[in-house]
């Protein structure tokens, strides 16, 4: 069973505290993504799950182990590198053979295991092939290979992908997901990518300045992220925030963008945001959320007019931008319904799906 | 699953166990000292040490076979006050450190510019041109003696026979027996054995130099000229400075060249630090004297280090 | 120049074909450039050519100065064989020369790997300072050391016999070996990347098992550098040469030509270049091999 369990874990790097505390409990199998801005300390966390970086405080165990002071070697862990770090004075077969080498394994296991991860990824032709023949692609397989072949208990993956062109990107990520689904182990991914998270793993891990924002399924995260940073860094194109006042209204409550536009909070929400009444919030609101003007299909609907500030035509939708008083909202149309730059245009405001955020805490509420 | 504790952080750190303290304070490797050991004992008993006896030498009247005793700073007195050749040494050894320097830089840079725009037989060219510098520096000396013998003298041979110099009645000069002369050979081998190390090196800061800048500067308007005063050279300077500093200190320090020349001749004109501490220290057994002459390197060059590296260090990093 | 010049330059320069047309002042330029190299390349090789000429002459033919020094009339082998059955060039000097700067090598390199690696790549208290003390002793020159090096052999000659044997010079040589070595090779060791020694431990490598199997393999292009240098610093070293040994059967090449060779007597000549020639000749060769190694160690210090 290999479970990864971290306790209250910190790191230091002289007087810069690079992970503060996290917490965290992964399953036997599970595919967790670490995702989050440069410096947020996910590539540290799991350089210390794989040992190459001294914990400061806290507990890392794997399975029923605390690793803390285990070297790397001795934690069965297999890790693929942002620049593959493939050996290059060995052939592909070498490099995928070192570990089981290294650790004694008979010549016939060896064979056996790197055919068959060569065969799961595809690189059976390229076995004698030195890295620096091998296309960007290709390293990137045989990283993988080269991990698959240890049947580690654990994978970490410090941004597999970011090296490679945007195609070959997507396409690895979807090879990545079938190889979990074939090679069933636990998946520890780093990724500053939040689409990549969100399509590959079962859970994502967003952090911010050290600490964990929110832990949760893709699902969760989109739509019930629970603070600004996760609401700002999960979706794409991110989340349209603008400051508005909580106003309270015959009906109910209303959002007050501005002089001339008020959006009603839908009546099942009233309950949840009435202590917030009469409070300077943030509002926000997904792209996909604000489209053009439709049939309203129940009261959540709410209907505003803009003048268009710029188009990005994006094949099946038209992102459009207007300004909404201090900040540019964007909206996802369909191509036909939309207005030339300048003109004014309809948009419907799914309020529904509206987040309030306290600009106290940072919390979603 | 997922637990409310998952997420943000603890206030604070917790308190460090033993092993991360020993950590923080001695680092991450701590097995970094058993590789650096066998190169700290060498050092420590081969050159701190050799160096901490070379001073305590100089402030005594060391002498081969005879009891040592310390006598203040009498050596430096002796050399500095009393000393004529000493005076000598020192201005050999800035003159002989200036020139050859100012001229490996000139030289070096003409070549290493020349050579950049040869394409076909750069390799060649470069591999030829280095020889003085790989060959060993006492043998090609020796060929130099031969060359400036006064009785077997290739130069003085060609003045004499070859047109158009038989013409005028030149020499033959005594290139190692006339003082001024003796010291301008000196300085013309040094040059000879130091200039590839200039050439080559500066050659490769000038591949560095990306060609979009003279691309630039082509569209800017800019001469042959101001290409090179206002890119090239201000680019080579941090290059320039490191083989300044280099080649500086060990012409300061040279021995081999005056030695097989001349021997510091004649009648001790010649001499540099490196000879004349030879001469004072194994020739004639004053370990003192010598120990303090050769000492009298170590400011001069101190002084050189410090003024290149902070030509060096200011802004001289570029993003290219 | 490129090589639509070349090609220019060699059809027959009236008829260029006109896509490929260079203008003149461009292929006078190109030209110029090796003919402006000529007289240097001259200079830099003249002093060799003057012991491959003096080597190959009688000492009649040297004592004629009459004659053009710049040529021999004849092949002459007197000098050669003088060597070999006069002095101990062959028999001690030169097999003192191998050993000395052989094992001088190994020593060194291998001490220099270690280090260079610790500065290259671990972190622990105190390496900046090992790291500027390597670089300083690097800088000191054999000047300032000779003098009391003369006791620190005595000292332990008192122990093992090492005085005026090469062995003084095996022990010596290192301290001007090492810390280039460790400089040079402290370069080599921070080009290669960090993760693929990372992904060595976690393939199951103990450090000393990365740096052998992982991070070595990675330097050799670095490893023959500093084994070249090594090589040829120790081959050409003359003071503590000089120093050192007094024992005729005991010296180094360079030294043994210089003082066996020369007595003040000024008809040695033949012999003598014939002595530089075969003292050059191993280096020339072995850099003439490995020449894109020696100038990459060379340029890189100043460089990087």
């Amino acid at each position: 069973m290999a479970t990864i369990k971290l306790q209250d874990l910190w790191k230091h790097y002289g007087e810069v505290q690079a992970v503060r505390g996290i917490n965290l409990d992964i399953a036997h199998n599970e595919f967790v993504a670490l995702v989050g801005p440069s410096g947020c300390g996910k590539t540290t966390t799991l350089r210390m799950i794989a040992g190459l970086e001294d914990i400061t405080g806290g507990m890392v165990q794997i399975g029923d182990r605390v690793v803390n002071e285990v070297p790397p070697k001795d934690r069965d862990i297999a890790m693929v590198f942002q620049n593959y770090a493939l050996y290059p004075h060995m052939s592909v077969y070498q490099n995928m053979s070192f570990g089981l080498r290294i650790r004694k394994t008979s010549k016939e296991e060896i064979d056996r295991r790197v055919q068959n991860a060569a065969d799961i990824l595809n690189i059976g032709e390229l076995l004698e092939r030195r890295p620096k023949q091998l296309s960007g692609g290709q390293r990137q397989r045989v990283a993988m290979g080269r991990a698959i072949v240890r049947d580690p208990v654990v994978f970490l993956f410090d941004e597999p992908l970011s090296n490679l062109d945007a195609k070959l990107r997507v396409q690895m990520r979807t090879e990545i997901k079938k190889i979990h689904q074939r090679v069933q182990t636990t998946v520890v991914y780093v990724t500053h990518d939040q689409i990549e998270a969100m399509t590959l793993a079962d859970r994502i891990v967003v952090m911010n300045n050290g600490v964990i924002e929110q832990v949760g399924t893709p699902d969760e995260m989109y739509s019930n992220p629970r603070t600004h940073f996760v609401a700002s860094f999960i979706g794409s194109p991110s989340m349209n925030f603008t400051p508005c006042n909580l106003t309270k209204t015959a009906g109910g409550l209303a959002v007050r963008l501005n002089d001339d536009i008020s959006l009603p909070v839908p009546e099942e929400r009233a309950a949840r945001y009435a202590s917030y009444a009469d409070k300077e919030m943030i509002f926000g609101i997904r792209p996909e959320h604000v489209t053009e003007r439709r049939q309203h299909a129940n009261g959540a609907q709410q209907d505003i007019d803009a003048n268009v500030n710029v188009l990005e035509p994006m094949g099946i939708d038209t992102m459009v931008f207007f300004s909404l008083g201090p900040t540019e909202i964007c909206a996802r149309a369909e191509p036909s319904a939309v207005s030339n730059v300048g003109e004014s245009m309809g948009f419907t405001v799914n309020m529904d799906k509206m987040h309030l955020i306290d600009p106290s805490t940072d919390a979603v509420v | 699953m997922v637990t409310a504790t998952e997420v943000g952080g603890a206030a604070t750190s917790p308190p460090l166990t033993f092993r991360s303290r020993l950590r923080r304070s001695v680092g991450p490797d701590t097995d970094g000292y058993f590789f650096v050991l066998p190169t700290v004992i060498i050092v420590f008993c081969l050159i701190i040490y050799p160096f901490g006896l070379a001073v305590w030498y100089s402030v005594s009247n060391a002498f081969i076979g005879e009891e040592t005793h310390f006598i203040g700073l009498e050596n430096f007195q002796y050399i500095i006050f009393e000393d004529d050749i000493f005076m000598l040494t020192v201005r050999n050894t800035l003159l002989f450190a200036a020139i050859s320097v100012v001229v490996k830089v000139v030289l070096g840079l003409l070549c290493a510019m020349l050579l950049l725009r040869i394409l076909k037989l750069r390799r060649f060219l470069r591999g030829a041109m280095l020889l003085p510098f790989v060959a060993p520096t006492a043998l090609t000396t020796l060929a130099w003696w031969l060359i400036l013998d006064p009785t077997y003298s290739h130069i003085n041979w060609l003045f004499e026979h070859a047109w158009p110099f038989s013409l005028f009645d030149m020499g033959p000069y005594n290139f190692l027996g006339e003082p001024t002369l003796a010291l301008s050979s000196v300085i013309f081998v040094n040059i000879w054995r130091g200039l590839p190390f200039f050439i080559i090196t500066i050659l490769a800061g000038l591949v560095s130099i990306p060609d979009h800048l003279y691309e630039a500067a082509d569209i800017d308007g800019a001469s042959t000229m101001d290409k090179f005063w206002k890119i090239t050279l201000p680019l080579l300077r941090p290059v320039l400075a490191v083989i300044i500093l280099f080649s500086t200190i060990f012409t300061l320090a040279d021995f081999n060249i005056v030695y097989v020349l001349t021997r510091g001749g004649p009648m001790n004109e010649t001499h540099l630090f490196a000879t004349y501490s030879f001469t004072a220290g194994v020739l004639n057994h004053e370990i003192g004297l010598g120990a303090a002459i050769a000492l009298f390197l170590f400011p001069i060059m101190v002084l050189t280090v410090i003024f290149l590296l902070r030509l060096v260090r200011r802004d001289s990093e570029y993003e290219l | 120049m490129s090589s639509n010049e070349m090609t220019a330059m060699t059809t027959s320069s009236g008829e260029l074909l006109a896509e490929n047309k260079v203008p003149f002042w461009r292929l006078r330029k190109a030209f110029a450039n090796y003919v402006a190299l000529i007289p240097y390349l001259a200079f830099a090789l003249f002093p060799f050519y003057i012991i491959f000429i003096t080597s190959l002459k009688s000492k009649q033919e040297i004592n004629n100065l009459g004659e053009s020094p710049f040529w021999a009339t004849g092949i002459a082998v007197e000098n050669f064989t003088y060597l070999a059955t006069n002095t101990s060039f062959f028999e001690h000097w030169m097999v003192n020369t191998l050993i000395v700067t052989t094992v001088s090598t190994i020593i060194s390199v291998t001490v220099g790997i270690l280090a260079a690696y610790a500065l290259a790549r671990l972190k622990f208290r105190g390496v900046e300072l090992f790291g500027v003390a390597v670089f300083i002793t690097y800088l000191v020159p054999q000047t300032l050391l000779f003098l009391p090096l003369i006791d620190v052999v005595n000292a332990i000659d008192d122990y093992i016999p090492i005085r005026d044997t090469y062995w003084s010079l095996i022990l010596t040589y290192p301290t001007f070996l090492i810390p280039f070595v460790t400089w040079l090779l402290m370069g080599y060791f921070r080009t290669i990347p960090v993760e693929v020694e990372e992904c060595a431990y976690l393939d199951g490598c103990s450090r000393l098992g990365a740096l052998f199997r992982v991070v070595l393999p990675m330097a050799i292009p670095g490893i023959i550098c500093a084994i070249l240098f090594s090589y040829t610093l120790s081959w050409n070293e003359f003071l503590y040469s000089l120093v050192f040994i007094q024992d005729e059967h005991a010296k180094t090449l360079s030294v043994g030509v210089f003082t066996e060779l020369i007595r003040g007597d000024i008809y040695f000549w033949g012999s003598l270049m014939a002595a530089c020639l075969l003292g050059t000749l191993p280096i020339v060769i072995l850099y003439g091999f490995l020449m894109d190694y020696y100038t990459s160690g060379l340029t890189q210090g100043a460089i990087k």
